[in-house]
């Protein structure tokens, strides 16, 4: 089976340098891209149907089709990867940078190209030292290379990429958040219109992109759309890094077709839980996607299955719950995180946040009572899509809304026992 | 007083902005790298090299959580809190460091060793639990893990 993202990873976790990179085709997309049009090149990444890999599932090639073309746009122009990767439970991206670094500067250059960028940031998570570090040298290699710089492989097209380092909120990760956070401010959201596309950066055009989305842009201009779309086993193009954590006996990050179902990936590639427990539930894409229990086992992991199972294929890095582990204190972790995280803008989201973590503490604590129940049900939908600023609070409530659902016994037994019944 | 490499190195960084004030967060960092935290005299500086107010820089320092403004011990253990860590037991990890450092999660040891501070997610959380010491990641730590991690640390 073809592995584009991790297929060159080494076994010692060291970078791939850059002549092992070029060894095995790297930078070959790069120089076909460049012998086609930037809107050619929009065209055939929107045929791949590559969908983003950050979160929201957006059409990649839709996202760059509404930023201004031609000699009329205005510049510069500017692309940013998205390399906050703050949300607990997800950990695909650090493993794309630190390991094969050159890859994602390819899918940057590629990205850049296609929408004309002038410049481009990567916007990294502070923590990151290490992807800071080789990022650094691969974007140093790859100007020595002339992939990078001023006219790039005796195209004419021009790129600057610089490593920008945050200083850590788990906002920061959301595209707008991240673009007053570039520009020195506190990263709050901004309003939506006008779209970062159009006015992003300083009010020029900007796509902000995760960073395994860029990581497949240039193995689609190099191997083309229907091999991108035949390495899937479902509608939504290309493979997906798939990670699992939590109690199972093989905790790890796999490369495999998207469409992989959930079963598959949980018992072939993570083991299977570990010996004497069982499987409760799985958060199947970050902290900030409903559970999926049992039933759901059989779901093909990709876009459009997940959200009819009543979740989000998220960041597909899966969060497993298992019998042992209390279901309340792991929503209470999970709130506590969102509370603490909430940038504050919005008063539903900073107040109701902090209202609903006090709520699941004291439960834990036992110390809960029904009416903590109702109230928990309310928050769920008083920081529904719609009735805050951003996608944080939305996000923040659905393991809550799902764990009321599938774990009410768990939710009930705090509160008639006044205690945690998984605490001896 | 910013240092003539501190002062050169945020100079050399403004040529990746089109203005100073996208430097700020990044200057604070810079000089934390160096200190350990930013002080009032640090952001003074700061604000004059960039011509942005100290207290547009302080709004700024203060929303996010990585830069510090009080001093920290020789060496800064981040321990992640976040959800697999959890289920792992980051508790027991948190403990155990609390207890054989003897200060407790934000708190810094007497000798000034240690600062002990909580974080979210390190990703790594296929193996969790995990600890970020000046920098360098722990993976798989547990209560006797930690015990010998930390004692590599002067
Ligand atoms: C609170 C919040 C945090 C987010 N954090 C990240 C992140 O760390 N990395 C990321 O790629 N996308 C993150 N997103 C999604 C981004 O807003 C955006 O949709 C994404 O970067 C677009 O890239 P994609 O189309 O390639 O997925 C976050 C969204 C929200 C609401
Ligand atoms: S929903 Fe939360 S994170 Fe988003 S703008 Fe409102 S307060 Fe900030
Ligand atoms: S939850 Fe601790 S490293 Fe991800």
């Amino acid at each position: 089976m073809d592995k584009p993202l991790t297929g060159n990873f080494r076994a010692d976790k060291e970078a791939v340098s850059l002549a092992e990179y070029e060894r095995s085709g790297g930078y070959q997309g790069l120089r076909k891209a460049m012998l086609m049009a930037p809107a050619e090149v929009i065209e055939l990444v929107k045929r791949s149907n590559l969908r983003g890999r950050g979160g929201a599932g957006f059409p990649t090639g839709m996202k760059w089709s509404f930023v201004p073309l031609g000699k009329d746009a205005p510049h510069p122009k500017y692309l940013v990867a998205n390399a906050d990767e703050m949300e607990p439970g997800t950990f695909k991206d650090r493993a794309l940078m630190e390991r094969d670094p050159h890859q994602l500067i390819e899918g940057m250059i590629v990205a850049a190209y296609a929408i004309e960028a002038d410049i481009g940031y990567i916007f990294l998570r502070g923590e990151y030292e290490c992807s800071y570090e080789r990022l650094a040298r691969a974007i140093a290699e790859a100007q020595a290379s002339n992939y990078l710089g001023r006219n790039i492989l005796g195209s004419g097209y021009n790129l600057a990429i610089h490593l920008h380092a945050s200083a850590g909120r788990y906002i920061c990760g959301e595209e707008t958040a991240l673009l007053n956070a570039l520009e020195g401010k506190r990263a709050h959201p901004r309003t939506k219109p006008p779209f970062p596309q159009i006015s992003g950066l300083w009010g020029k055009p900007t796509v902000v992109q995760n960073v395994e989305t860029l990581c497949n842009v240039h193995h689609i201009v190099n191997h083309g759309t229907d091999w991108f779309r035949g390495l899937s086993r479902t509608q939504d193009g290309g493979t997906k890094l798939y990670g699992a954590s939590g109690k199972v006996k093989r905790p790890g990050l796999w490369e495999l077709p998207m469409g992989t179902p959930l079963r598959e990936i949980l018992e072939e590639h993570a083991g299977g839980m570990r010996n004497g427990l069982h499987f409760r539930g799985v958060l199947p894409g970050g902290a900030s996607t409903d559970f999926l229990v049992e039933e759901h086992l059989d779901t093909p992991m990709d876009y459009e299955h997940v959200q009819r199972a009543g979740s989000r294929l998220g960041t597909g890095t899966m969060i497993v719950l298992d019998d042992q582990t209390c279901p309340v204190g792991m929503v209470w972790n999970l709130e506590h995180f969102f509370a603490q995280e909430s940038c504050g803008w919005c008063t539903p989201c900073w107040s109701g946040l902090a209202w609903t973590e006090k709520i699941l503490y004291a439960m834990e604590q036992g110390k809960g009572s029904a009416r903590d129940l109702e109230t928990l049900t309310f928050q769920t939908k008083f920081l529904a899509p719609g009735n805050t600023f951003c996608a944080l609070a939305p996000g923040a409530v659905e393991p809550l809304q799902s764990a009321l659902k599938y774990f009410a016994d768990d939710f009930r037994r705090h509160v008639d026992e006044q205690r945690c019944p998984w605490r001896r | 007083m910013l240092t003539t490499e501190e002062r050169r190195e945020i100079e050399t960084k403004l040529g990746d902005y089109p203005n100073k004030q996208a430097m700020s967060i990044e200057s604070m960092l810079i000089v934390q790298r160096n200190r350990g935290w930013v002080s009032e005299e640090s952001l003074r500086d700061i604000s004059e090299l960039l011509g942005l107010s100290v207290a547009d820089l302080d709004g700024v320092a203060t929303f996010y959580n990585l830069i510090r403004r009080k001093p920290v011990g020789r060496h800064v253990a981040l321990v992640c809190d976040s959800v697999s860590c959890w289920i792992m037991g980051c508790d027991r990890v948190r403990d155990r460091l609390c207890s054989s450092l003897g200060t407790t999660l934000g708190g810094t040891t007497a000798d000034g060793r240690f600062t002990l501070l909580p974080i979210v997610c390190l990703g790594a959380c296929d193996h969790a639990p995990a600890v970020m010491i000046d920098g360098k990641l722990y993976e798989d730590v547990d209560e006797r893990r930690i015990e010998e991690v930390v004692a590599q640390y002067e």
